[in-house]
């Protein structure tokens, strides 16, 4: 039994909805993050899974999955280090990071 | 069963444990440990995707400095006020739970199932100019090619915007951290 796409693909979706429920669920901030970064990971698992088993002729030969992957990569670490930034901020004025208690920019 | 699918199931058992580990642990600091087994792992995956550079820079961006972030970030912010554990849910968890299962089934469905799952398709249709260039076989090289290369087919522009992404990033989280 021979790896296919199929396996790649329902491994990612595992991963994002994992990662989806660890965003919704959590109520501190960066156990929120963490979510986010397995839902970026998950992305990529399919991104490189499809760039393997890709046939089409240009898509196939410049590897545009790969690529994208290392875009997301870069976005996420920008968006990491951004997000972190925002928690510690706003831990310094509020002392908290539980996400339910941050609602100073609700009506 | 060949090496590569033994290696598949044993990377991907692990990979979706310490995912369930992540969300499911009372004690945070466990869970940005489990996060480097994940990160670690997932590179694992991209080896056997034939993605040599994508599982390096996976170790050293995600496994390294992510991680590292993540972990300054608790060190940095007390949460005693959480209530017993540092890694709580809220009330609606069991909304969360729905909401997931039904997008990770939905995916499934999608991706394997269903009529227009890409997975079954793959016509291989040739369409498009080829480079003037020759292709290296090197991952890592042919990747460096893919996005410096100046006269061959490459992504430079979105490589330099990607610059200018993290450039604003940094200088956004200086300010936005900043203590005044």
């Amino acid at each position: 039994m021979g790896l296919t796409l199929n396996h790649f693909l329902v491994l990612g979706a595992l991963l994002f909805c994992i990662g989806l429920y660890g965003a919704l669920a959590k109520r501190n901030a960066i156990a929120v993050l963490m979510g986010i970064e397995i839902m970026l990971n998950a992305v990529n698992v399919t991104m490189v899974g499809f760039s393997f088993f890709n046939k089409v002729k240009p898509y196939s030969t410049y590897l545009t999955g790969q690529i994208f992957a290392i875009f997301i990569i870069t976005v996420a670490a920008a968006e990491a280090a951004v997000a972190l930034a925002m928690i510690i901020s706003i831990y310094r004025k509020r002392s908290t990071v539980d996400v339910g208690e941050i609602n100073m920019m609700k009506w | 069963m060949d090496l590569t699918g033994l290696l598949f199931w044993i990377i991907a058992i692990i990979l979706v444990g310490s995912a369930l580990l992540v969300v499911g642990l009372r004690n945070i600091v466990h869970s940005a440990l489990a996060l480097i087994v994940l990160f670690a792992m997932a590179a694992g995956i991209y080896l056997l995707l034939n993605a040599e550079f994508i599982a390096i820079v996976q170790i050293l961006i995600y496994a390294g400095a992510v991680t590292i972030l993540v972990l300054f970030a608790l060190m940095l912010t007390r949460t005693s006020n959480l209530g017993g554990s540092s890694n709580p849910n809220n009330k609606q968890w069991w909304l969360a739970a729905i909401i997931s299962t039904l997008v990770g089934a939905a995916i499934i469905f999608a991706a394997t199932l269903s009529q227009y799952s890409t997975a079954q398709g793959g016509s291989g249709t040739a369409y498009g100019t080829t480079s003037a260039c020759t292709l290296p076989t090197n991952n890592v090289t042919y990747i460096g090619q893919l996005l410096y290369s100046p006269t061959c087919y490459s992504y430079v522009l979105p490589f330099e915007i990607a610059s200018l992404v993290l450039l604003v990033a940094i200088v956004g989280a200086i300010v936005v951290g900043r203590e005044d």
